[in-house]
């Protein structure tokens, strides 16, 4: 109970560290924090007088103030959700992150699940059937899936399936005049533009998923108990679930939860490439745009969001492996 | 005098003379064992294997293309010096064809080759080193220690790598590519130094490890001997992970023009080809081919190698990957699993 006190207590205090980290970075940006948006300010018009009083509105940071108070005001602001006010888009940054997000973890979600079930399949059977022809192909064409970034695929789908045969469309989450509603044709919709982009991202995955597994299963077959078991009589079933997949997927399952964090990163080339309006693509845009509450507040959202996803998993960890928590003062 | 001369003949008698003198090796034969034992017989283990064969084969075109073009073999590229996209194979003046704007493709690619290895290079030591210290120590040492360094490490993890890159990025504009390789690692050797802990903590409760802690082994000692040889095999695979990523980090973000970039590289022709019209056409699609092909194939060639790694450090895996039992513990372990289905 102690641990999970502690790691859910650990979550606000990562918030926080990585929202410092944000506010150090927004001083870092080239030209200082606050130059960049004076001269875009100026730009558009607006009197040299008033130019302190609109970036305080922009950026919840009055740029005139010490540097603790500054820092507080951002705090405070990020525990409002306020986010301030983006400069390209016009509107609160949080509004615009708000519609963003669920594209963003439909797209991580779902192509995760995806790779890692196809993956571990796939490692599974060739584990099993070690040194076949199946086996051979498939580590062959697991290296290969390995050496072959994403957003290859994305571009190499993209080509063909969009460009060349008119197949899928060529951006957003929806078709334009489409309404979100819960009606059948706009999850078609939905699923026709998430369908490249989601391919693409869980094919980048496949290959290391099924080279880890094949590994695990054929050390996990190669175990003592495993042998024990079948000498206790145990059902095969029950050997291939509760024994064999049980510890070849086990070890993989840490690892997911980096590969969410890489992926999730990932979505900036992916959604980018695809124009597919989620968490990425606002954050590219911003930085083409120099819109640096924007950036800022992207790069808050994607980071928790993270924070989050790991939480998550490292819970569900605790209650899956046993082992855990034995012989390791920390938790996981 | 005489007793080097004795010891080295192949004679078979025992002298009694060389006794005192051979049993302390000469400097020579100190090297020529260690030549053997870490470079020679590694090498032999690993270019039996088919795939190291093709990786280092393919890993020693990228190397070749960096010396020419540090040698400066090759022509530099530069607009109009060729007709606009002309097709691979075709001039073999221009072997893999032309961009829009006329610029020999062959020469972009060489031309940012040197560049793009180093990248990768100074990525994976950074971020497998960094993992390896603090994977080893925290999962050694336990205690607050380990508690401090999971800590950092968890505050690391939190953050998304390619945004943070992306930021880090328009603050520092990395222009060099060792620089630029640590950037993009920035956060990497979290993940992996958390894992490496994980081995570290079951490695610590091994038998062997207890026996030379009770003899009062002192800590680095146990780590550098009993610990590191243990987790090698991961660590070397991973070094090529962190490399890939290296490579494809960068050139996606390249790709995406969030880099700042002087002149071309793998990264910024997919970006070229990609944004000016090498979507709608069949005509331009080798101009996205050909920095696809660069790309994976560095990827490819790397990977390769990692998996013949495996074996140096691994002799079990070499029955393993041929898939054919060759001791007799794979062949009764192998009865024992093939009957259930």
């Amino acid at each position: 109970m102690n641990y999970y006190l502690r790691r859910t207590l650990r979550i606000p205090l990562t918030v926080l560290a990585v929202a410092t980290l944000t506010f150090g970075l927004i001083r870092l940006l080239p030209g200082g924090p606050f130059t960049q948006l004076r001269i875009q300010l100026i730009r558009q018009g607006v009197p040299v007088e008033q130019v302190n009083a609109r970036i305080e509105a922009l950026q919840n940071i009055r740029p005139d103030a010490p540097l603790w108070q500054q820092y507080l005001d951002y705090l405070v602001g990020v525990a409002q959700l306020n986010l301030g006010q983006s400069i390209s888009l016009n509107q609160p940054v949080m509004e615009v992150l708000a519609r963003a997000i669920p594209w963003t973890i439909f797209l991580v979600v779902t192509s995760t699940v995806l790779m890692f079930v196809i993956g571990v399949l796939i490692g599974a059977v060739q584990a099993y059937w070690e040194g076949s022809a199946f086996d051979q192909m498939a580590s062959g064409g697991s290296i290969f899936l390995m050496a072959v970034p994403y957003y290859i695929f994305a571009v190499v789908f993209l080509f063909f399936l969009a460009f060349q045969f008119n197949l899928f469309p060529t951006g957003n989450a929806v078709d334009r005049g489409v309404e979100a509603s819960l009606s059948v044709e706009y999850f078609a919709s939905v699923l026709h533009h998430a369908a490249l982009p989601i391919l693409s991202f869980t094919i980048g995955g496949i290959g290391s998923t099924a080279l880890n597994m094949r590994g695990n299963g054929i050390q996990v077959l190669g175990e003592e108990y495993v042998e024990v078991a079948r000498l206790r009589g145990l059902s095969d079933s029950r050997i291939a679930t509760r024994y064999v997949a049980k510890n070849a997927i086990l070890p993989m399952y840490t690892g997911l939860l980096l590969l969410i964090g890489f992926r999730l990163g990932g979505t900036v080339v992916l959604e980018q490439i695809f124009s597919y309006p989620g968490l990425g693509y606002y954050l590219i845009a911003a930085v083409n745009a120099n819109d640096y509450p924007l950036m800022m507040g992207c790069f808050l959202v994607i980071t928790v969001t993270l924070v989050v996803a790991v939480y998550v998993a490292d819970l569900t960890y605790g209650l899956i492996d046993p082992r855990i928590s034995a012989g390791d003062s920390d938790g996981y | 005098m005489a007793t080097e001369a004795d010891s080295t003949s192949s004679s078979d008698d025992i002298d009694w003379r060389s006794e005192s003198s051979s049993v302390e090796m000469s400097r020579r034969d100190r090297l020529e064992e260690f030549y053997r034992h870490s470079i020679y017989e590694p090498a032999v283990v690993a270019w039996s294997d088919r795939r190291t064969r093709v990786g280092m084969v393919i890993l020693s075109v990228y190397l070749l293309m960096a010396l020419v073009e540090v040698l400066g073999l090759w022509r530099n590229p530069s607009p109009s010096q060729a007709e606009r996209l002309l097709p691979p194979f075709q001039n073999w003046a221009y072997p893999l064809g032309t961009t829009q704007s006329g610029v020999d493709l062959l020469a972009l690619i060489i031309d940012s080759t040197p560049f793009i290895l180093l990248m990768v290079l100074a990525g994976g030591v950074w971020a497998t080193g960094i993992a390896v210290l603090v994977g080893t120590v925290s999962g050694y040492k336990g205690g607050a220690v380990d508690t401090v360094i999971t800590s950092v490490s968890d505050f690391f993890m939190a953050i998304p790598g390619l945004p943070l890159v992306i930021i880090l990025a328009i603050t520092f504009s990395p222009e060099n590519p060792i620089f630029l390789g640590m950037i993009l690692t920035i956060n990497y050797w979290a993940g992996l130094g958390r894992s490496i802990r994980s081995q570290v903590l079951s490695i610590r409760e091994a038998s062997y490890v207890e026996a030379a802690r009770t003899m009062g082994t002192g800590t680095s000692r146990i780590i550098l001997k009993d610990v590191m040889p243990n987790i090698m095999p991961y660590v070397m695979v991973n070094f090529v992970l962190a490399a890939r990523y290296t490579i494809f980090a960068s050139v996606g973000l390249y790709f995406i023009g969030v880099l700042p970039y002087t002149g071309q590289n793998w990264g910024v022709t997919l970006n070229n080809a990609y944004n000016q019209g090498g979507l709608f056409t069949m005509q331009a699609l080798h101009w996205l081919l050909v920095p696809i092909v660069a790309i994976v194939g560095l990827a490819f060639g790397l990977i390769l190698v990692s998996q013949g790694m495996d074996r140096i450090f691994n002799p079990r895996v070499r029955t393993r990957l041929t898939g054919e039992s060759e001791s007799v513990d794979e062949e009764s372990e192998n009865e024992t699993t093939s009957t259930w289905a």
